[in-house]
């Protein structure tokens, strides 16, 4: 089993883990009129990065959503962080 | 193409074995190529030989950065089956077990395809209830299909258990008689072989390294054998997709995520079928040689390391011993990984990539092998004629936008 570092809980069990989505997608404004590419864009294009990848997990146990950094190809973790405060 | 048959096979025992020839040709790579097809797995051999066959395009190039068959062809459990839910959907998959059904003859090259039924169990009324439905999908989509009761079932699989006190006691099925399993190697090797013998060059160890861009359309790649220049591109690079496409410059809604399979060493025949237990998230099947093949659902971490994690296993695994507690002994020979390119709605994205002169074929995520002729044939006609078969009209890019999503995921029990 892989470890996977919650913010909160320290190091726990991957399964306990779930992966929410990539970080760094912007909701478009909807209060304005957006076009249907922007929002399919929104809703379904992914990096899908080879490599080093930043993304936004759940510890399910404590329900958090939080940062976590980590390799694609070779499933080393890099780091993770709390969302409130990270960049 | 000296023609594999009995007569020959005999001609060659008395003659020492010294007619054999390569399956296919090993040619250094042209400048420029009429059609240029990327990733020689199953989809992609399959594309070059459909072009030169349907379309009279052989001066095609197949480039692939590894082996041919070395990526999700070499790594599926071999299933094949139509038994879908969506219109659109069965009389895809359904084209493709039909050009299964011929494939041995087509390319003169025995693909094993055995046709020994795809059994999908159920555990409870409420199963049986969605199993009603799929079976009547089924029907009005034209595939064939039964409705099974337990007794029935054990006719089929009575290695299965049918103790009232099992954790998920099987209360039924549902019967696609066609489904089955094939040889995968020799797809990949039937298609390459008769490919090369139309006039196909087959390119290995060539990774594409960027794309040729000219007055905004694609005309060719640059690879770690030189540029090669083409009329038209076509890619099938499954799990990599997303990686082209940031190459080439256009955007897909993929995911790549590790699959794993297993095999368990030979034992004498058990299984009849390709038995699949929702319940459980594990199916598996029986090879010629006597192994299990087994598989499950995704590993849920997107990945691109064709090696699986240990949760997984685990719930394949048990699963499977509960589903056969007489097979509970039995050892593992290998078990692996390979990255596979899952869509939103689990359908896969076939036609104009963005690009002017690049057409992808991808997205088939957990079950592209079962897909292979009918991916080939699509994207052949799509390079060839610039326009959409009536059959992958539906599975255009195009759809993320205007909202006509095929959500496969939604009506199976298990991502397959």
């Amino acid at each position: 089993m892989q470890a996977f570092p919650c913010p909160f809980c320290g190091l726990r069990n991957e399964s306990e883990f779930h992966f929410a989505a990539e970080a760094g997608k912007v909701r478009p404004d909807t209060t304005v009129a957006i076009s249907d590419e922007q929002w399919a864009s929104y809703l379904y294009t992914q990096n899908n990065v080879k490599g080093a990848v930043r993304e936004i997990w759940m510890h399910t146990p404590c329900a958090e959503l939080f940062i976590l950094e980590r390799d694609s190809v070779t499933m080393d973790v890099i780091g993770s962080a709390a969302l409130r405060g990270a960049s | 193409m000296k023609r594999y048959s009995a007569f020959r096979l005999i001609r060659e025992a008395a003659t020492g074995n010294q007619g054999w020839v390569p399956a296919w040709r090993t040619p250094t790579p042209k400048s420029h190529y009429d059609a240029i097809v990327i990733g020689g797995g199953g989809h992609g051999l399959a594309t070059a030989f459909y072009l030169a066959k349907n379309h009279a395009i052989s001066d095609v190039a197949v480039i692939e950065k590894g082996w041919l068959g070395g990526g999700n062809t070499g790594r599926n459990t071999t299933a094949i089956r139509s038994n879908y839910f969506y219109p659109e959907s069965a009389a895809l998959y359904d084209f493709s077990v039909k050009l299964y059904e011929g494939l041995s003859k087509t390319l003169n090259y025995n693909v094993m395809f055995s046709q020994r039924g795809m059994l999908m169990l159920t555990h409870s009324e409420p199963d049986m209830e969605m199993a009603t439905r799929q079976f009547n999908a089924m029907r009005i989509n034209g595939i064939d299909a039964e409705l099974l009761t337990a007794k029935q079932v054990q006719k089929i699989e009575p290695m299965l258990n049918f103790r009232s006190d099992a954790r998920h006691p099987i209360h039924g099925g549902v019967l696609q008689p066609r489904g089955g399993t094939g040889r995968h190697d020799a797809v990949a090797w039937g298609y390459a072989r008769a490919a090369s013998a139309l006039g196909v060059d087959i390119i290995q160890n060539c990774e594409v390294q960027s794309f040729i861009t000219e007055a905004g359309r694609c005309v060719g790649v640059e690879t770690s054998l030189g540029p090669i220049r083409a009329n038209v591109l076509g890619a099938s690079v499954a799990g990599h997709s997303s990686v082209l496409a940031e190459l080439a410059g256009f955007e897909l809604p993929i995911i790549s995520y590790t699959l794993q399979a297993f095999v368990s060493e030979p034992i004498k025949p058990v299984l009849n079928s390709v038995v699949l237990a929702p319940a459980f998230g594990t199916y598996a099947s029986q090879s010629d040689k006597g192994g299990l093949v087994c598989g499950g659902g995704l590993d849920r971490v997107p990945s691109y390391a064709q090696r699986g994690n240990f949760p997984v296993q685990e719930t394949v695994l048990s699963g499977l011993s509960e589903m056969f507690p007489a097979l509970n002994k039995v050892k593992l020979l290998r078990h692996w990984g390979g990255i596979v390119d899952v869509t939103p709605d689990s359908s896969p994205i076939i036609g104009p990539s963005g690009v002017d002169g690049l057409f992808i074929n991808c997205g088939w995520g957990t079950g592209g092998f079962k897909a292979i002729p009918a991916g080939g044939y699509l994207q052949a006609h799509l390079m060839a004629t610039g326009s959409h078969h009536e059959l992958s009209k539906p599975f255009d890019l195009s759809r993320f936008v205007s909202g006509h999503l095929i959500d496969e995921a939604a009506s199976s029990g298990i991502p397959h």
